[in-house]
C-alpha cells in the first residue's frame, strides 16, 4: 500500500491533478481512497490531497507518506515530517529543497516551452506513474475524460515527458478493483438520491454539501429532476416539503448552519406529515466554523432540531457505500412513515474518493404509499389505530388534501380539543416505536475476544476499522469496535450485549463533546470509561486512533 | 363550468372582518372559472387570512408563518395540474417572507398571491405590519411607528413581477374580476387586497379605504412600466384599484427544460438504467 501528499496553493491546479492521477491508479487495478485538505479560498494558501493506493481495500486515509509531490515550498516545510525514512519528493527544480530523497523535475519551465504553463501538473503525473512502476496504458482514455479535446495531446505530451524523466522506485501491486467505481461520498450519496426517485431537490449553496446539488444539476434534464437553488435555507426546505406534498419524491441539502435556518420546517414534515429528506454535510462550527473542513458536531443538534415533539429518523453515514444505500433508506423510512429523516455526513466523507463496488439499484425500490381513494370521505389524519395513515396527493382524486402546522383533526383542519391533541400527538410519536424495529444495529468490527471496545459513528468507521486492526496486530490485548450508523432512534440491542465483557469502552469522534457517548449514557446508562476526541477541523486517522488508545485515551 | 361548487365552512374571524369578502369573492372566482376544488390547492402561511384555506374545500396546505410561497410554487412545479393560490397576510407576505416575496417574483411560477392588506396585525393583536402607516400608534408602536411603510406593489414590479394589482374587499364585484385575471395570469401574479381590521386598526377602517380607493379607468395603459411604477406609488388621499402592471412573461415551468413538455412532474416515469449508466461514469 502506498501513500501520497500532492500540495500546492488554490489554482495551482492540485485538485486537476489529482482527480485524473487517482482515475490512473484506480484503472490500474489499484484501490485508491484519498482526501482532500482545503483552505476556505479560492487562490493561495496551502491545499493538499493524501492518495492512497494498493492492491487490498482500505477503509480512510493514512498521515504517514511514501512520497510528497509539491508544487509548492511550502507542500515540503510542511510535511517532511510526515514522510516515511524512504519517502521521496517530487518538486518543480526551482523549489530550494534538497535531500537524496529529492527528485527534481524542471517541470515549470518544460510546461511552459509546450506552450501551456497549465501542463505542469500532467508532468508531475507522469513522474508518479513511473516512480511507482506503472505504465501509460491508461493516460489517454483517463485524459480524454478529463480535459477538452484540444488540450489532450498537449496533456499526454507531457505526461510522457515526466514519465522519462524519472525513475522507477516502486513496483506495481496489482489489484481488481480496475471495474470498480471511484468516487465521492457527495457523489454517492446523490446517486442514491436518483436511485429513490428523487424529484426534486431544492438547496442553497453551502461547503461542503454543494457537490450534491451540482451532481444533480449536471444530471437533471436527462433524470428529470428539478435542482432549484433557492434564496436561502428556509426556502429550501420548505419548497422540498411543499414539493413532497404535491407527491414528488424530495430532498434538501445544507451544511450546519442551513441547517439552523431550516429547524422550524422540519417540525412542519413532522406534524404535517409529509415525507422529506434533509442531508446535513457536517462541518466544524459554531456558526461559520471552518467552512472547508470536517467534524461530527451535529449530532445532538440534529436529533433534536425544532420545538415540540415529533418523530424523526437520524442515519449517519459511513462510508461511501453507505452514502448511497443509506440514502435510499432515508427516503424509504421518510415515506413509509411520513416523516423526516436527517442524513448526517461530513465534509470528510463527502469530498473523499473512494474505491467502491458499482452499487445493487435491483433492492433500491422506496416505499410507495396506496394513493388511492377508495370510497368516502378522505381525512389525511385518519385516526384507526395506525400510526400512519394512507396518504394522498392533492389532485389525483377527489379527495381533498389538507396539510397543517396546526394541531388537527383528521380532516386536517385546525382544531384546539384537548382530546384531539392527545391522540393526535400520541398518533405521530407513535411511529418511533413503530421504527424501533427497523433500525439497524451498529456495525461490529473486530472478534470476540476483545476487552477494549471503540464506539463510533457515522464516517469515522474508516478510521476506527483501521485502528482495530493495527491496534490488534501491535499489542496483546484485545480491540473491537462499535460503529453505529442509525444514531436517532438509537438502537441499543448490540449495544448492550457488547459491552457486557469489555472493561474499557472508549468512544471515538470528530468532536470536543463527546456527543455519541452522551447520547448512549442518556438512552441506556451506559457510561463509556474514556473518550478520543479531535476537533481541530481534520480527520483523525486509524494511525491517530491507535496512538491515542495506547496512550491511553484522555 | 364545473359542476362542483366550493363548500365554504364556519370561521373564526371577527364579526366584520374584510376576510369574509375576500372569502366569498375566492370562492366565487374559483367557480366562475370553472375550477374543479380537487384541482385547486389553497397554500398559506400562518394568520388571520392565512385561516382562508380551512374555510373553502380544497386541497389545502397551511404552512409556516412567511413561507406560504417556497411550499406554493413547489407544488406547482411537482404538479402543474394544480391551480395553486395563496392567501396570506401582509405581516406573513412581506414581513416574515420578505425574502421568498422578492425571489418567487423573480423564479416566476404560476401561482397567485391574494395578499390580505390590512396595515396591522391581527392574529398577535395589533402591532405595526410592514405597510402599516407612518404614525400608527399600538401597544408596540407606542409613539407611532417611525419606519416607511413598505410598497409592494412598486417593490413586485421593480422586482420583475408580471401581474401586480390592488383590490379593496369593501368593492366584491371589482375584486372577483382582479381575482380572475390573477388566476389566469400564466406566472406568478400578485393581489394586494386592501382590508379592515374592525378589531386592531382603527384609523384604517372600511370608510377610510372606502373614501379613497378609485378603479382605474380603461385610459390607465397598465403595460408601461414606468406609468406603472408612479401609480404604484399613489398611496394617501387616493389609492387606485385594479390591475397595476401586467407583462407577459414566460414562466418557470416554460423556462425549465424538465417541465416544459407539460407533462407534470409527479407523472414523470424514470428511466430504469439511468443510474447503471451514471455509475459507469465513475468507473
Amino acid at each position: 500500500m502506498y501513500n501520497i501528499l500532492i500540495g500546492g496553493a488554490a489554482g495551482q491546479g492540485v485538485d486537476t491533478t489529482c482527480s485524473i492521477l487517482e482515475k490512473l491508479l484506480k484503472q490500474s487495478g489499484y484501490h485508491v481512497f484519498s482526501v482532500k485538505d482545503l483552505m476556505s479560498r479560492v487562490r493561495g494558501g496551502h491545499n493538499f490531497t493524501l492518495i492512497r493506493f494498493g492492491s487490498e481495500a482500505m477503509a480512510s486515509h493514512s498521515y504517514i507518506l511514501d512520497g510528497i509531490v509539491a508544487f509548492n515550498q511550502e507542500t515540503v516545510e510542511l510535511h517532511r515530517h510526515e514522510l516515511k525514512p524512504d519517502g521521496f519528493i517530487l518538486c518543480d527544480s526551482q523549489l530550494s529543497v534538497e535531500g537524496k530523497d529529492v527528485i527534481k523535475i524542471d517541470m515549470n519551465a518544460i510546461a511552459k516551452k509546450l506552450g501551456n504553463p497549465k501542463v505542469a501538473g500532467s508532468i508531475l503525473i507522469g513522474a508518479i506513474l513511473k516512480i511507482f512502476g506503472e505504465t501509460l496504458d491508461h493516460s489517454r482514455t483517463v485524459f480524454a475524460g478529463a480535459v477538452k479535446p484540444e488540450y489532450l495531446a498537449i496533456n499526454l505530451q507531457a505526461v510522457e515527458i515526466g514519465y522519462d524523466s524519472t525513475a522507477k522506485q516502486h513496483a506495481h501491486n496489482g489489484g481488481a478493483y480496475g471495474a470498480w467505481m471511484l468516487l465521492t461520498g457527495n457523489q454517492a450519496l446523490a446517486l442514491g438520491a436518483m436511485a429513490a426517485g428523487l424529484k426534486f431537490y431544492s438547496a442553497y449553496p453551502m461547503s461542503p454539501s454543494t457537490s450534491i446539488m451540482e451532481y444533480l444539476a449536471g444530471k437533471m434534464t436527462e433524470a428529470g429532476i428539478v435542482v432549484e437553488q433557492a434564496e436561502d435555507e428556509i426556502a429550501a426546505i420548505n419548497m422540498a416539503i411543499g414539493a413532497s406534498f404535491a407527491g414528488a419524491r424530495a430532498m434538501t441539502g445544507t451544511s450546519g448552519g442551513g441547517f439552523c435556518l431550516m429547524v422550524e420546517a422540519l417540525g412542519l414534515s413532522g406534524m404535517a406529515e409529509i415525507p422529506m429528506v434533509v442531508a446535513d454535510i457536517q462541518r466544524p462550527g459554531p456558526v461559520t466554523g471552518l467552512p472547508t473542513r470536517t467534524e461530527q458536531s451535529d449530532l445532538n443538534f440534529a436529533i433534536s432540531a425544532a420545538h415540540g415533539e415529533f418523530p424523526r429518523m437520524v442515519i449517519a453515514l459511513k462510508n461511501h457505500a453507505d452514502a448511497f444505500y443509506q440514502t435510499i433508506r432515508a427516503f424509504h423510512m421518510a415515506e413509509k412513515y411520513q416523516i423526516p429523516v436527517i442524513i448526517l455526513s461530513d465534509q470528510y466523507l463527502a469530498d473523499s474518493s473512494a474505491t467502491v463496488e458499482p452499487f445493487d439499484v435491483r433492492n433500491s425500490q422506496v416505499y410507495r404509499a396506496n394513493d388511492v381513494l377508495t370510497d368516502g370521505e378522505y381525512l389525511r389524519y385518519r385516526l384507526n389505530g395506525e400510526a400512519v395513515s394512507p396518504r394522498l396527493l392533492p389532485g389525483t382524486s377527489k379527495g381533498f388534501v389538507s396539510a397543517d402546522s396546526d394541531e388537527h383533526d383528521e380532516r386536517g383542519r385546525i382544531i384546539e380539543s384537548a382530546e384531539m391533541r392527545v391522540q393526535m400527538m400520541d398518533k405521530r410519536l407513535s411511529k418511533l416505536k413503530k421504527l424501533e424495529a427497523e433500525l439497524k444495529e451498529p456495525e461490529f468490527i473486530g472478534d470476540d475476544s476483545y476487552d477494549t471496545l471503540l464506539i463510533g459513528w457515522g464516517s469515522t468507521y474508516g478510521p476506527i476499522k483501521e485502528a482495530i486492526t493495527i491496534l490488534n496486530h501491535q499489542t496483546i490485548h484485545h480491540f473491537s469496535a462499535l460503529v453505529f450508523g442509525d444514531v436517532y432512534p438509537l438502537p441499543v440491542k448490540r449495544l448492550n450485549e457488547k459491552v457486557v465483557q469489555a472493561k474499557q469502552i472508549i468512544n471515538v469522534e470528530q468532536n470536543a463533546t463527546g456527543q455519541i457517548a452522551k447520547l448512549i449514557r442518556e438512552q441506556t446508562g451506559i457510561m463509556c470509561t474514556s473518550s478520543i476526541l479531535k476537533y481541530d477541523g481534520r480527520q483523525i486517522s486509524g494511525e491517530q486512533i491507535a496512538a491515542q488508545v495506547l496512550k491511553g485515551g484522555e | 363550468m364545473s359542476s362542483e361548487e366550493f363548500c365554504t365552512y364556519e370561521t373564526a374571524w371577527c364579526p366584520g372582518c374584510g376576510n369574509f369578502n375576500i372569502l366569498k369573492c375566492l370562492k366565487q372566482s374559483l367557480e366562475e372559472l370553472g375550477k374543479d376544488p380537487h384541482e385547486v390547492l389553497l397554500v398559506a402561511g400562518i394568520g388571520q387570512a392565512a385561516k382562508t384555506p380551512q374555510y373553502l374545500s380544497a386541497n389545502s396546505f397551511c404552512g409556516l408563518h412567511g413561507r406560504a410561497l417556497p411550499a406554493a410554487i413547489a407544488a406547482k412545479i411537482a404538479n402543474q395540474k394544480l391551480t395553486v393560490v395563496v392567501n396570506s397576510g401582509e405581516g406573513d407576505s412581506y414581513g416574515e417572507g420578505g425574502n421568498h416575496f422578492i425571489h418567487n417574483i423573480r423564479r416566476n411560477v404560476d401561482i397567485t398571491h391574494f395578499v390580505h392588506d390590512n396595515q396591522i396585525y391581527g392574529l398577535t393583536k395589533g402591532q405595526a405590519s410592514p405597510t402599516s402607516n407612518e404614525g400608527t400608534v399600538t401597544d408596540v408602536q407606542t409613539e407611532g411607528s417611525i419606519n416607511t411603510p413598505f410598497n409592494p406593489l412598486l417593490i413586485a414590479i421593480a422586482a420583475g413581477a408580471g401581474f401586480v394589482a390592488r383590490a379593496f374587499s369593501g368593492n366584491p364585484e371589482h375584486l372577483v374580476s382582479i381575482m380572475k385575471q390573477a388566476i389566469l395570469y400564466k406566472g406568478y401574479s400578485l393581489v394586494d387586497i386592501l382590508q379592515p381590521c374592525i378589531s386592531f386598526n382603527k384609523v384604517n377602517t372600511f370608510s377610510y379605504y372606502k373614501n379613497r380607493v378609485y378603479k382605474l379607468d380603461d385610459a390607465y395603459n397598465s403595460y408601461d412600466k414606468i406609468t406603472a411604477m408612479e401609480k404604484a406609488m399613489e398611496f394617501g388621499d387616493h389609492i387606485p384599484l385594479g390591475v397595476i402592471y401586467q407583462e407577459e412573461k414566460r414562466s418557470f415551468h416554460e423556462k425549465n427544460k424538465v417541465l416544459a413538455s407539460g407533462v407534470p412532474l409527479v407523472d414523470q416515469q424514470q428511466e430504469g438504467s439511468l443510474i447503471e449508466k451514471y455509475m459507469q461514469e465513475f468507473i
